[in-house]
């Protein structure tokens, strides 16, 4: 069993899919700028981890070796196209927002890494399991940066402001409009991964 | 003029890695030296500039609402597009298949070079977010789209290049330890975005 949990929490610090394994960085980057998109982003990722690794788990055996990359991207896609529909007819305005990122899970290589590394050789649960550890972990840290970038940006958080009138009128407060644009999402992540490397230094790399 | 201005905006205004950080997994792992990078490279823009039109063409004659109507006036009311996931993926990976077969046959140097990058590039989101972009762009012909596709390709080329460069000499600084390795390239590559965004609003 702990092994097991070890899978589920693994992830989410010490080999974090986006800071430690450098994957899935495409998407983790280019819609933080709001909570919300952040938020549906992590969900759609964590249904679509999840699922892909079941199913490719299960088809593990079943699979030519050749052609295991197209069957995988088979799979992802299917499922991509599903919860693409899903967004559309019940979060239209937020899967506009996502506009072509949604699409681009498909060739997040978070996906296809994990399909690769792990569902290939282990079973159903423990892909499930890996799966969804996973995408909590590229969610959390998906749900950090769009938390810095939407705050210190626009002074709102999932589009309520949270920034009080009297910081704009009496102490000239003035939202950091750079955190709105792309370069500031790439530092974030800089700094975020200084922040956890410093605080775990087994994590730092060897000169 | 028009195509000149299309290709200039998609190589320097709207870099794919800059401006929506595509294909930003090949660029953070491939870019430890320059040569390796020249390989990645040019891979990407050899395969962009093919997917992009082919996916086009597919787009606009058999995924787009109403696109069928050539096989007959029933077809008309017939909408695909929530097959162009799956379509263009699957065009990408046959495609790279494809073209690896034909560089290895005609040029085994060329095939040398890029041969173990070209398997990476299926899963480089900077192919599929090229056929996705060019979905949403709604360009008129064929060969609109094979500039935005050839140009991107440079746009990427240049990124990783440049970033490739840069990580060499940064070998030899004192970075602090928790920031060496990946923390230093993103926030590199964060300021070379600052330098990208000058480009804005140019015009020709």
């Amino acid at each position: 069993m702990s092994k097991n949990k070890v899978l589920l929490t693994d992830p989410l610090d010490d080999n974090n899919p986006i800071t430690v394994q450098v994957l899935g960085i495409c998407s983790a980057l280019a819609i933080t700028v709001q909570l919300k998109a952040a938020i549906v982003m992590s969900l759609s990722v964590v249904a679509v981890m999840g699922a892909s690794n079941v199913i490719v788990s299960i088809l593990r055996n079943l699979i030519p070796n050749r052609i295991r990359i197209i069957v995988q991207l088979t799979v992802i896609a299917s499922l991509v196209v599903l919860v693409d529909q899903i967004l559309k007819a019940y979060a239209y305005d937020v899967s506009k927002e996502l506009s072509i990122f949604i699409g681009l899970i498909i060739t997040n290589c978070i996906v296809m890494g994990r399909l690769e590394a792990f569902a290939l050789g282990n079973g159903v649960w423990r892909s499930f399991l890996d799966g969804v550890g996973n995408a909590f972990g590229y969610g959390g840290i998906l749900i950090l940066v769009a938390f810095f970038r939407e705050l210190l940006g626009s002074g709102n958080l999932l589009g309520i402001q949270v920034i009080p009138d009297f910081f704009y009128e009496q102490w000239g407060y003035e939202n950091n409009g750079m955190m709105l644009l792309s370069p500031m999402a790439l530092i974030t992540v800089g700094l975020i991964i200084w922040v956890q490397r410093s605080r775990n230094r087994k994590l730092i790399e060897k000169a | 003029m028009d195509y000149a201005n299309l290709f200039i905006k998609s190589i320097f205004i709207e870099n794919m890695v800059f401006a929506y950080f595509l294909g930003m997994c090949s660029y953070l792992a491939v870019s430890k030296t320059v040569k390796t990078s020249i390989g990645m490279g040019f891979a990407v823009v050899f395969v962009l500039t093919i997917t992009v039109p082919l996916n086009f063409l597919i787009d606009k004659y058999i995924l787009q609402p109403g696109a069928l109507i050539w096989l007959g006036p029933e077809y008309a009311e017939l909408d695909l597009s929530f097959l162009s996931f799956i379509m263009f993926i699957a065009v990408i990976a046959s495609m790279v298949q494809l073209v690896e077969m034909i560089v290895e046959k005609i040029s085994p140097a060329l095939y040398g070079a890029l041969g173990i990058f070209l398997p990476l590039i299926a899963v480089n989101c900077a192919i599929l977010g090229g056929s996705l972009f060019m979905q949403i762009k709604d360009f008129s012909g064929i060969l609109e789209s094979g500039i935005y596709g050839f140009g991107s390709g440079i746009g990427w080329l240049l990124a990783i290049l440049a970033i490739a460069a840069i990580r060499e000499k940064i070998a030899y600084s004192n970075v602090p330890a928790p920031l060496r390795g990946l923390g230093i390239t993103f926030i590199i590559t964060g300021l070379m975005a600052i330098g990208f965004m000058s480009f804005m609003g140019i015009k020709l």
